[in-house]
Protein backbone atom coordinates (compact mmCIF):
# COMPACT_ATOMS: atom_id res chain seq x y z
CA UNK A 1 0.00 0.00 0.00
CA UNK A 2 1.57 2.97 -1.25
CA UNK A 3 2.00 5.39 1.68
CA UNK A 4 3.48 8.41 -0.25
CA UNK A 5 2.29 9.27 -4.12
CA UNK A 6 4.23 11.77 -5.88
CA UNK A 7 2.58 12.71 -9.84
CA UNK A 8 3.85 15.06 -11.78
CA UNK A 9 5.78 17.46 -9.24
CA UNK A 10 6.91 20.43 -10.44
CA UNK A 11 8.24 23.54 -8.45
CA UNK A 12 10.34 26.41 -9.69
CA UNK A 13 11.89 29.69 -7.93
CA UNK A 14 11.69 32.36 -10.06
CA UNK A 15 12.90 31.27 -13.14
CA UNK A 16 15.20 28.70 -11.98
CA UNK A 17 12.94 24.79 -12.53
CA UNK A 18 13.99 22.96 -9.44
CA UNK A 19 11.66 20.39 -10.03
CA UNK A 20 10.23 19.81 -13.90
CA UNK A 21 8.55 16.29 -13.44
CA UNK A 22 8.80 13.85 -10.38
CA UNK A 23 6.47 11.39 -9.86
CA UNK A 24 6.67 7.77 -7.91
CA UNK A 25 4.81 5.73 -5.29
CA UNK A 26 6.09 4.81 -1.59
CA UNK A 27 5.28 2.02 -0.25
CA UNK A 28 4.77 1.25 3.26
CA UNK A 29 7.29 -0.14 5.22
CA UNK A 30 9.95 0.20 2.45
CA UNK A 31 13.40 2.30 2.21
CA UNK A 32 12.94 4.37 -0.46
CA UNK A 33 16.30 6.54 -1.72
CA UNK A 34 15.89 10.01 -3.47
CA UNK A 35 19.89 9.59 -5.34
CA UNK A 36 21.16 12.50 -7.54
CA UNK A 37 23.18 14.91 -8.58
CA UNK A 38 23.94 18.11 -6.28
CA UNK A 39 21.19 20.67 -7.20
CA UNK A 40 18.80 17.78 -8.90
CA UNK A 41 16.18 18.25 -6.94
CA UNK A 42 16.04 16.29 -4.75
CA UNK A 43 15.46 18.63 -1.56
CA UNK A 44 12.87 20.71 -3.15
CA UNK A 45 11.18 17.47 -3.96
CA UNK A 46 11.02 16.30 -0.14
CA UNK A 47 10.36 20.06 1.03
CA UNK A 48 7.09 19.59 -0.89
CA UNK A 49 6.82 16.37 0.41
CA UNK A 50 6.70 17.26 3.97
CA UNK A 51 5.01 20.20 3.33
CA UNK A 52 7.00 23.17 4.04
CA UNK A 53 6.71 23.57 0.71
CA UNK A 54 3.57 24.04 -2.17
CA UNK A 55 3.78 22.58 -5.26
CA UNK A 56 3.48 24.95 -8.22
CA UNK A 57 2.23 21.74 -10.11
CA UNK A 58 1.28 18.18 -9.85
CA UNK A 59 0.03 16.04 -6.88
CA UNK A 60 1.39 14.93 -3.44
CA UNK A 61 -0.84 12.55 -1.30
CA UNK A 62 0.91 11.32 2.10
CA UNK A 63 -0.91 8.85 4.27
CA UNK A 64 -4.08 9.65 1.72
CA UNK A 65 -4.06 13.28 2.74
CA UNK A 66 -2.42 16.32 1.23
CA UNK A 67 0.88 17.33 2.99
CA UNK A 68 0.25 20.15 4.38
CA UNK A 69 -1.87 18.89 6.89
CA UNK A 70 -1.41 19.74 10.12
CA UNK A 71 -2.27 15.70 11.15
CA UNK A 72 0.26 15.02 9.17
CA UNK A 73 2.78 16.73 11.77
CA UNK A 74 2.45 13.66 14.35
CA UNK A 75 3.18 11.15 11.75
CA UNK A 76 5.71 12.32 9.21
CA UNK A 77 9.45 12.77 11.23
CA UNK A 78 11.56 15.13 8.72
CA UNK A 79 15.41 15.71 9.38
CA UNK A 80 16.60 18.51 7.18
CA UNK A 81 19.71 19.45 5.65
CA UNK A 82 21.47 23.00 7.29
CA UNK A 83 18.58 22.68 10.47
CA UNK A 84 20.56 23.86 13.48
CA UNK A 85 19.05 24.33 16.98
CA UNK A 86 20.20 27.14 19.80
CA UNK A 87 23.71 26.76 20.44
CA UNK A 88 23.20 26.90 24.30
CA UNK A 89 20.95 24.18 24.24
CA UNK A 90 22.00 21.05 25.91
CA UNK A 91 21.33 17.68 24.14
CA UNK A 92 18.96 16.49 26.95
CA UNK A 93 16.89 19.98 26.66
CA UNK A 94 16.13 19.50 22.90
CA UNK A 95 15.40 15.83 22.99
CA UNK A 96 13.08 16.53 26.06
CA UNK A 97 11.52 19.50 24.48
CA UNK A 98 11.15 18.02 21.22
CA UNK A 99 9.45 15.24 22.73
CA UNK A 100 7.14 17.81 24.38
CA UNK A 101 5.96 18.37 21.06
CA UNK A 102 4.33 14.65 20.10
CA UNK A 103 1.31 12.64 21.61
CA UNK A 104 3.24 9.51 21.82
CA UNK A 105 6.72 10.13 22.00
CA UNK A 106 9.80 7.86 22.18
CA UNK A 107 11.71 7.08 24.87
CA UNK A 108 14.31 9.98 24.25
CA UNK A 109 17.27 8.41 26.27
CA UNK A 110 16.89 4.91 24.54
CA UNK A 111 16.78 6.91 21.25
CA UNK A 112 20.47 9.03 22.45
CA UNK A 113 21.67 5.68 23.37
CA UNK A 114 20.87 4.06 20.12
CA UNK A 115 22.51 7.01 18.50
CA UNK A 116 25.58 7.19 20.60
CA UNK A 117 24.61 10.32 22.26
CA UNK A 118 24.31 8.58 25.86
CA UNK A 119 27.22 10.31 27.30
CA UNK A 120 26.35 13.60 25.53
CA UNK A 121 23.27 14.69 27.32
CA UNK A 122 25.14 17.61 29.11
CA UNK A 123 26.62 18.75 26.01
CA UNK A 124 25.56 22.27 24.56
CA UNK A 125 24.35 22.07 21.01
CA UNK A 126 27.47 24.63 19.87
CA UNK A 127 30.29 21.95 21.71
CA UNK A 128 28.79 19.06 19.19
CA UNK A 129 31.04 18.06 16.83
CA UNK A 130 29.46 17.68 12.86
CA UNK A 131 28.48 13.77 13.39
CA UNK A 132 27.24 14.45 16.82
CA UNK A 133 24.70 17.48 15.35
CA UNK A 134 23.78 15.39 12.74
CA UNK A 135 22.53 12.27 15.11
CA UNK A 136 20.92 14.63 17.60
CA UNK A 137 19.17 15.94 14.09
CA UNK A 138 18.15 12.15 13.59
CA UNK A 139 16.96 11.72 16.77
CA UNK A 140 14.71 14.91 16.58
CA UNK A 141 13.32 13.44 13.50
CA UNK A 142 12.46 10.12 15.32
CA UNK A 143 11.84 11.05 18.19
CA UNK A 144 7.73 11.13 18.23
CA UNK A 145 7.37 7.74 16.82
CA UNK A 146 6.40 8.94 12.94
CA UNK A 147 4.88 6.50 10.63
CA UNK A 148 7.42 7.59 7.90
CA UNK A 149 10.48 9.42 8.59
CA UNK A 150 12.05 11.89 5.85
CA UNK A 151 15.80 11.93 6.12
CA UNK A 152 17.89 14.36 3.47
CA UNK A 153 21.52 13.75 3.52
CA UNK A 154 21.38 12.03 6.67
CA UNK A 155 25.23 10.72 6.72
CA UNK A 156 27.02 13.88 5.76
CA UNK A 157 29.69 14.89 8.11
CA UNK A 158 29.55 11.49 9.74
CA UNK A 159 32.46 9.33 10.59
CA UNK A 160 32.60 5.65 8.79
CA UNK A 161 32.37 3.89 12.03
CA UNK A 162 29.21 6.74 12.51
CA UNK A 163 27.61 6.45 9.52
CA UNK A 164 27.79 2.94 9.94
CA UNK A 165 26.05 2.76 12.79
CA UNK A 166 23.48 5.07 11.65
CA UNK A 167 22.96 2.98 8.93
CA UNK A 168 21.67 -0.20 11.38
CA UNK A 169 19.75 2.00 13.15
CA UNK A 170 17.76 2.60 10.26
CA UNK A 171 17.48 -0.33 9.38
CA UNK A 172 16.28 -1.42 13.05
CA UNK A 173 13.78 1.57 12.43
CA UNK A 174 12.37 -0.06 9.16
CA UNK A 175 12.06 -3.66 11.37
CA UNK A 176 10.09 -1.43 13.93
CA UNK A 177 7.57 -0.90 10.45
CA UNK A 178 8.18 2.76 9.70
CA UNK A 179 8.42 3.92 5.88
CA UNK A 180 11.84 5.52 5.69
CA UNK A 181 12.33 8.51 2.94
CA UNK A 182 16.20 8.79 2.51
CA UNK A 183 17.58 11.49 0.59
CA UNK A 184 21.26 10.68 -0.16
CA UNK A 185 24.01 10.81 -2.89
CA UNK A 186 25.99 8.38 -1.20
CA UNK A 187 25.99 5.45 -3.20
CA UNK A 188 27.27 3.08 -0.91
CA UNK A 189 24.43 4.18 1.33
CA UNK A 190 22.05 3.71 -1.24
CA UNK A 191 23.03 0.46 -2.07
CA UNK A 192 23.03 -0.59 1.39
CA UNK A 193 19.65 0.50 2.58
CA UNK A 194 17.55 1.57 -0.08
CA UNK A 195 14.53 -1.43 -1.25
CA UNK A 196 13.65 1.03 -4.41
CA UNK A 197 15.88 4.34 -5.68
CA UNK A 198 14.37 7.00 -7.83
CA UNK A 199 17.26 8.91 -9.43
CA UNK A 200 16.61 12.32 -10.05
CA UNK A 201 18.49 14.48 -12.40
CA UNK A 202 17.68 18.13 -13.56
CA UNK A 203 14.33 17.94 -11.36
CA UNK A 204 13.24 14.34 -13.43
CA UNK A 205 13.19 10.74 -12.32
CA UNK A 206 15.62 9.33 -14.70
CA UNK A 207 14.97 5.93 -13.43
CA UNK A 208 13.12 4.14 -10.91
CA UNK A 209 14.10 0.70 -9.49
CA UNK A 210 15.90 -1.84 -6.82
CA UNK A 211 19.47 -1.48 -6.59
CA UNK A 212 19.85 -4.53 -8.53
CA UNK A 213 17.77 -3.53 -10.76
CA UNK A 214 19.36 -0.37 -11.86
CA UNK A 215 22.57 -1.96 -12.13
CA UNK A 216 21.56 -4.98 -14.28
CA UNK A 217 19.37 -2.39 -16.12
CA UNK A 218 22.77 -0.37 -17.28
CA UNK A 219 24.13 -3.99 -19.17
CA UNK A 220 28.19 -2.71 -17.82
CA UNK A 221 30.58 -5.51 -18.48
CA UNK A 222 32.15 -7.61 -16.08
CA UNK A 223 35.90 -8.31 -15.56
CA UNK A 224 37.37 -11.00 -14.10
CA UNK A 225 40.95 -11.22 -13.31
CA UNK A 226 43.22 -13.28 -11.76
CA UNK A 227 46.66 -15.66 -11.89
CA UNK A 228 46.26 -19.52 -13.67
CA UNK A 229 48.24 -22.32 -12.30
CA UNK A 230 49.18 -23.52 -15.36
CA UNK A 231 49.59 -21.70 -18.97
CA UNK A 232 46.61 -21.78 -20.39
CA UNK A 233 45.12 -20.90 -24.27
CA UNK A 234 42.69 -17.81 -24.52
CA UNK A 235 40.77 -19.93 -26.67
CA UNK A 236 39.45 -21.79 -23.29
CA UNK A 237 37.37 -18.93 -22.66
CA UNK A 238 37.16 -16.95 -25.80
CA UNK A 239 34.52 -19.92 -27.11
CA UNK A 240 32.49 -19.31 -24.44
CA UNK A 241 28.95 -16.93 -25.18
CA UNK A 242 29.64 -14.51 -22.45
CA UNK A 243 33.25 -14.26 -22.89
CA UNK A 244 33.80 -11.17 -25.33
CA UNK A 245 37.61 -10.69 -24.78
CA UNK A 246 40.50 -12.17 -23.17
CA UNK A 247 43.21 -9.77 -22.30
CA UNK A 248 46.87 -10.47 -20.87
CA UNK A 249 48.68 -8.42 -18.29
CA UNK A 250 51.94 -10.05 -17.62
CA UNK A 251 51.09 -13.20 -15.63
CA UNK A 252 47.22 -11.84 -15.44
CA UNK A 253 44.39 -12.56 -17.38
CA UNK A 254 41.18 -10.45 -17.35
CA UNK A 255 38.19 -11.97 -19.37
CA UNK A 256 35.36 -9.46 -19.91
CA UNK A 257 32.21 -10.49 -20.62
CA UNK A 258 28.43 -10.13 -19.94
CA UNK A 259 25.86 -12.39 -18.40
CA UNK A 260 26.39 -15.20 -15.66
CA UNK A 261 30.38 -14.75 -16.77
CA UNK A 262 31.82 -15.83 -13.69
CA UNK A 263 29.63 -19.06 -13.14
CA UNK A 264 31.34 -19.45 -17.25
CA UNK A 265 34.83 -18.60 -16.49
CA UNK A 266 34.97 -20.65 -12.70
CA UNK A 267 33.04 -23.89 -14.76
CA UNK A 268 35.99 -24.04 -17.51
CA UNK A 269 38.41 -23.51 -14.93
CA UNK A 270 37.40 -26.52 -12.34
CA UNK A 271 36.92 -28.52 -15.59
CA UNK A 272 40.57 -28.41 -16.33
CA UNK A 273 41.59 -28.42 -12.38
CA UNK A 274 43.14 -24.92 -12.88
CA UNK A 275 43.45 -22.63 -10.32
CA UNK A 276 42.88 -18.93 -10.37
CA UNK A 277 44.94 -17.13 -7.94
CA UNK A 278 44.15 -13.14 -7.04
CA UNK A 279 40.94 -14.15 -8.71
CA UNK A 280 38.86 -10.31 -8.68
CA UNK A 281 35.83 -9.89 -9.97
CA UNK A 282 34.86 -6.07 -11.52
CA UNK A 283 31.42 -5.33 -11.06
CA UNK A 284 28.91 -2.84 -12.46
CA UNK A 285 28.31 -0.99 -9.22
CA UNK A 286 25.36 1.57 -8.27
CA UNK A 287 27.78 4.37 -9.16
CA UNK A 288 28.67 3.01 -12.61
CA UNK A 289 24.86 2.76 -13.05
CA UNK A 290 24.14 6.74 -11.66
CA UNK A 291 27.30 7.65 -14.17
CA UNK A 292 25.77 6.39 -16.44
CA UNK A 293 21.77 7.96 -16.13
CA UNK A 294 23.10 11.17 -14.95
CA UNK A 295 26.69 11.56 -16.83
CA UNK A 296 27.76 12.98 -13.47
CA UNK A 297 30.28 11.04 -10.85
CA UNK A 298 28.20 11.07 -7.46
CA UNK A 299 30.81 10.31 -5.53
CA UNK A 300 32.06 14.34 -5.30
CA UNK B 1 -0.55 22.72 26.68
CA UNK B 2 2.34 21.76 28.20
CA UNK B 3 4.57 22.73 25.23
CA UNK B 4 4.16 26.60 25.39
CA UNK B 5 5.11 26.68 29.28
CA UNK B 6 8.06 24.22 28.61
CA UNK B 7 9.03 26.28 25.33
CA UNK B 8 8.84 29.62 27.39
CA UNK B 9 11.56 28.10 30.46
CA UNK B 10 13.78 26.81 27.48
CA UNK B 11 13.71 30.42 25.89
CA UNK B 12 14.50 32.14 29.50
CA UNK B 13 17.27 29.47 30.38
CA UNK B 14 18.41 30.12 26.92
CA UNK B 15 18.35 33.82 27.50
CA UNK B 16 20.39 33.82 31.03
CA UNK B 17 22.93 31.50 29.14
CA UNK B 18 24.03 34.86 27.17
CA UNK B 19 26.15 37.00 29.79
CA UNK B 20 25.59 40.40 28.17
CA UNK B 21 22.32 40.28 26.83
CA UNK B 22 21.55 39.01 30.63
CA UNK B 23 23.47 41.50 31.71
CA UNK B 24 21.79 44.50 30.58
CA UNK B 25 18.69 43.49 30.23
CA UNK B 26 18.09 42.26 33.98
CA UNK B 27 20.39 43.55 35.78
CA UNK B 28 21.63 47.20 34.47
CA UNK B 29 18.11 49.01 34.97
CA UNK B 30 19.09 48.36 38.96
CA UNK B 31 22.76 49.42 38.43
CA UNK B 32 21.96 52.22 36.50
CA UNK B 33 19.57 53.35 39.65
CA UNK B 34 22.18 52.52 42.15
CA UNK B 35 24.84 54.88 40.66
CA UNK B 36 22.72 57.89 39.98
CA UNK B 37 21.41 57.31 43.25
CA UNK B 38 24.87 57.35 44.64
CA UNK B 39 25.11 61.01 43.40
CA UNK B 40 23.67 63.51 46.09
CA UNK B 41 22.24 66.03 44.24
CA UNK B 42 20.13 63.19 42.19
CA UNK B 43 18.56 62.64 45.80
CA UNK B 44 17.36 66.52 46.35
CA UNK B 45 14.24 67.55 45.11
CA UNK B 46 14.49 69.98 41.97
CA UNK B 47 12.63 72.64 41.10
CA UNK B 48 13.46 71.81 36.96
CA UNK B 49 11.62 68.57 37.63
CA UNK B 50 8.58 70.13 39.38
CA UNK B 51 10.06 69.50 42.51
CA UNK B 52 10.91 65.87 42.55
CA UNK B 53 14.05 64.21 42.41
CA UNK B 54 16.07 62.51 39.65
CA UNK B 55 16.41 59.30 41.02
CA UNK B 56 12.44 59.46 41.44
CA UNK B 57 12.27 59.74 37.67
CA UNK B 58 15.43 57.07 36.74
CA UNK B 59 13.29 54.17 38.33
CA UNK B 60 10.69 54.74 35.65
CA UNK B 61 13.28 54.84 33.00
CA UNK B 62 15.32 52.33 34.22
CA UNK B 63 12.17 49.96 33.71
CA UNK B 64 11.66 51.08 30.57
CA UNK B 65 15.27 50.69 29.48
CA UNK B 66 14.88 47.11 30.40
CA UNK B 67 11.75 46.82 27.79
CA UNK B 68 14.31 48.80 24.95
CA UNK B 69 17.00 46.31 25.40
CA UNK B 70 14.61 43.51 24.93
CA UNK B 71 12.51 44.37 22.62
CA UNK B 72 15.11 46.37 19.80
CA UNK B 73 17.81 44.12 20.69
CA UNK B 74 17.74 40.68 22.39
CA UNK B 75 14.38 39.18 20.69
CA UNK B 76 14.93 40.66 17.22
CA UNK B 77 18.56 38.61 17.27
CA UNK B 78 17.09 36.15 18.70
CA UNK B 79 14.50 35.80 16.26
CA UNK B 80 16.02 35.88 13.48
CA UNK B 81 18.84 34.20 14.39
CA UNK B 82 16.57 31.24 14.68
CA UNK B 83 15.19 31.77 11.02
CA UNK B 84 19.15 32.10 10.08
CA UNK B 85 19.92 28.63 11.30
CA UNK B 86 16.74 26.78 10.34
CA UNK B 87 15.45 26.22 14.08
CA UNK B 88 11.96 27.79 12.27
CA UNK B 89 11.77 25.51 9.65
CA UNK B 90 12.60 22.89 11.24
CA UNK B 91 10.01 23.50 13.89
CA UNK B 92 7.59 23.68 11.09
CA UNK B 93 7.76 20.09 10.72
CA UNK B 94 7.06 19.12 13.88
CA UNK B 95 3.12 19.31 15.62
CA UNK B 96 4.18 22.46 16.74
CA UNK B 97 4.02 25.60 15.26
CA UNK B 98 6.94 28.27 14.63
CA UNK B 99 4.85 30.97 15.50
CA UNK B 100 4.61 29.52 19.25
CA UNK B 101 7.94 29.75 19.71
CA UNK B 102 7.64 33.23 18.94
CA UNK B 103 5.53 33.90 21.44
CA UNK B 104 7.72 31.88 23.58
CA UNK B 105 10.38 34.14 23.04
CA UNK B 106 8.20 37.26 23.68
CA UNK B 107 6.22 35.66 27.02
CA UNK B 108 10.17 34.96 28.22
CA UNK B 109 10.93 38.41 27.24
CA UNK B 110 8.26 39.96 28.83
CA UNK B 111 9.26 37.93 32.34
CA UNK B 112 12.21 39.07 31.90
CA UNK B 113 11.65 42.83 31.60
CA UNK B 114 8.82 42.55 34.51
CA UNK B 115 11.63 40.71 36.99
CA UNK B 116 14.21 43.84 35.90
CA UNK B 117 11.01 46.43 36.40
CA UNK B 118 10.68 44.66 39.99
CA UNK B 119 14.13 44.73 40.72
CA UNK B 120 14.73 47.75 39.92
CA UNK B 121 11.54 49.62 41.62
CA UNK B 122 12.77 47.67 45.39
CA UNK B 123 16.48 49.33 45.09
CA UNK B 124 15.05 52.35 44.47
CA UNK B 125 12.36 52.04 47.33
CA UNK B 126 15.10 50.57 49.57
CA UNK B 127 17.63 52.41 48.56
CA UNK B 128 17.08 55.55 48.08
CA UNK B 129 13.62 55.56 49.40
CA UNK B 130 11.60 56.41 45.83
CA UNK B 131 7.67 55.91 46.22
CA UNK B 132 6.08 52.71 45.18
CA UNK B 133 3.89 53.20 41.74
CA UNK B 134 1.26 55.56 42.82
CA UNK B 135 -1.31 54.04 40.88
CA UNK B 136 -0.34 50.18 40.61
CA UNK B 137 -2.85 49.18 37.97
CA UNK B 138 -2.36 51.86 35.64
CA UNK B 139 1.43 50.90 35.96
CA UNK B 140 0.75 47.51 34.80
CA UNK B 141 -1.15 48.85 32.05
CA UNK B 142 1.69 51.07 30.84
CA UNK B 143 4.21 48.55 30.68
CA UNK B 144 2.51 46.23 29.07
CA UNK B 145 1.47 48.67 26.42
CA UNK B 146 4.98 49.98 27.04
CA UNK B 147 5.76 46.14 26.12
CA UNK B 148 3.84 45.50 23.40
CA UNK B 149 4.61 48.20 21.36
CA UNK B 150 8.36 47.88 21.60
CA UNK B 151 7.76 43.89 21.24
CA UNK B 152 6.34 44.87 18.19
CA UNK B 153 8.71 46.65 16.68
CA UNK B 154 11.17 44.30 17.75
CA UNK B 155 9.02 41.54 15.65
CA UNK B 156 9.18 43.56 12.67
CA UNK B 157 13.48 44.22 12.76
CA UNK B 158 13.14 40.40 12.99
CA UNK B 159 10.72 40.36 9.87
CA UNK B 160 12.93 42.30 7.89
CA UNK B 161 16.51 41.05 8.44
CA UNK B 162 17.94 38.42 6.99
CA UNK B 163 20.30 37.36 9.69
CA UNK B 164 21.06 37.29 13.71
CA UNK B 165 24.00 39.84 13.09
CA UNK B 166 21.90 41.94 10.79
CA UNK B 167 18.74 42.13 13.49
CA UNK B 168 21.47 43.38 16.30
CA UNK B 169 23.05 46.04 13.97
CA UNK B 170 19.35 47.32 13.32
CA UNK B 171 18.00 47.21 17.02
CA UNK B 172 21.15 48.56 18.10
CA UNK B 173 20.81 51.89 15.39
CA UNK B 174 17.11 52.37 16.71
CA UNK B 175 18.34 51.86 20.73
CA UNK B 176 20.05 55.00 20.55
CA UNK B 177 17.31 57.22 19.45
CA UNK B 178 14.33 55.65 21.24
CA UNK B 179 16.30 55.84 24.39
CA UNK B 180 17.33 59.32 23.94
CA UNK B 181 13.25 60.32 24.16
CA UNK B 182 12.76 57.84 26.78
CA UNK B 183 14.87 60.42 28.60
CA UNK B 184 18.08 57.83 29.13
CA UNK B 185 20.65 60.72 29.41
CA UNK B 186 18.58 63.24 30.42
CA UNK B 187 15.14 62.70 31.80
CA UNK B 188 12.25 64.22 29.67
CA UNK B 189 10.79 66.71 31.92
CA UNK B 190 13.75 68.95 30.88
CA UNK B 191 13.82 68.41 27.12
CA UNK B 192 12.68 71.62 25.47
CA UNK B 193 8.86 71.53 24.59
CA UNK B 194 9.49 70.49 21.20
CA UNK B 195 11.63 67.50 21.60
CA UNK B 196 8.94 66.45 24.40
CA UNK B 197 5.82 66.59 21.62
CA UNK B 198 8.27 64.82 19.55
CA UNK B 199 9.32 62.37 22.28
CA UNK B 200 5.31 61.80 22.64
CA UNK B 201 5.53 60.33 19.92
CA UNK B 202 8.29 57.83 19.80
CA UNK B 203 7.40 53.77 21.21
CA UNK B 204 9.64 55.10 24.38
CA UNK B 205 8.72 58.13 24.75
CA UNK B 206 5.30 57.19 25.01
CA UNK B 207 6.32 54.13 27.32
CA UNK B 208 8.52 56.04 29.75
CA UNK B 209 5.63 58.77 29.77
CA UNK B 210 3.12 56.31 30.35
CA UNK B 211 4.79 54.61 33.28
CA UNK B 212 5.74 57.93 34.78
CA UNK B 213 1.98 58.92 34.47
CA UNK B 214 1.42 55.78 36.47
CA UNK B 215 4.09 55.85 38.79
CA UNK B 216 2.83 59.69 40.62
CA UNK B 217 -0.52 58.46 40.36
CA UNK B 218 -2.64 58.59 37.34
CA UNK B 219 -3.84 55.81 34.46
CA UNK B 220 -1.56 55.93 31.41
CA UNK B 221 -2.63 59.25 29.90
CA UNK B 222 -4.60 58.33 26.34
CA UNK B 223 -2.14 59.98 23.88
CA UNK B 224 0.59 57.39 25.78
CA UNK B 225 -1.48 54.38 25.21
CA UNK B 226 -3.01 55.51 22.05
CA UNK B 227 0.56 55.66 20.62
CA UNK B 228 1.40 52.50 22.37
CA UNK B 229 -1.22 50.64 20.72
CA UNK B 230 -0.70 52.19 17.44
CA UNK B 231 2.76 51.05 17.40
CA UNK B 232 1.77 47.69 18.80
CA UNK B 233 -0.74 46.93 15.48
CA UNK B 234 1.27 48.75 12.24
CA UNK B 235 4.51 46.67 13.41
CA UNK B 236 2.94 43.86 14.39
CA UNK B 237 0.57 43.48 11.38
CA UNK B 238 3.67 44.71 9.81
CA UNK B 239 5.56 41.74 10.82
CA UNK B 240 2.92 39.40 10.81
CA UNK B 241 2.90 39.99 6.82
CA UNK B 242 6.59 40.20 6.36
CA UNK B 243 7.59 37.29 8.88
CA UNK B 244 9.03 34.48 6.86
CA UNK B 245 10.09 31.19 8.58
CA UNK B 246 13.31 29.84 6.36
Amino acid sequence: MAVIEVQNLRKQYGDTIAVRDVSFTVERGEIFGILGPNGAGKTTTVECVAGLRDPDGGTITVLGRPPHDPSLRTEVGVQLQESQLPEKLSVREALELYSTFYPEPADWRALARELGLGDKLATRYAKLSGGQKQRLSIALALIGNPKIAVLDELTTGLDPQARRDTWDLIESIRATGVTVVLVTHFMAEAERLCDRIAVIDRGEVVALDSPAGLIAGIAVEQRIRFRPSVPLDDELFTTLDEVREVRRHGSQLEVVGTGNLLHAVTSVLATHQIIAHDLRVEQASLDDAFVRLTGQDGTE
Amino acid sequence: MRVFPKLTVTEIKLLLREPLPTFFSLLFPTVLVVILGCIPAFREPSADLGGSRVIDLYVGIAAVLSLATLGLQVVPTVLAGYREKGILRRLATTPVRPSTLLSAQLAAALLTAVVAAALAIAVGRIAFDVPLPAHFAGFVLAYLLAALGVFAIGLFIAALAPTGKAANAIGTLLFFPSMFFAGLWTPREVFPEVLQRIGDFTPLGAGERAVHEAMTGHWPSALSATVLVAYLVVFGLAAGRLFRWS
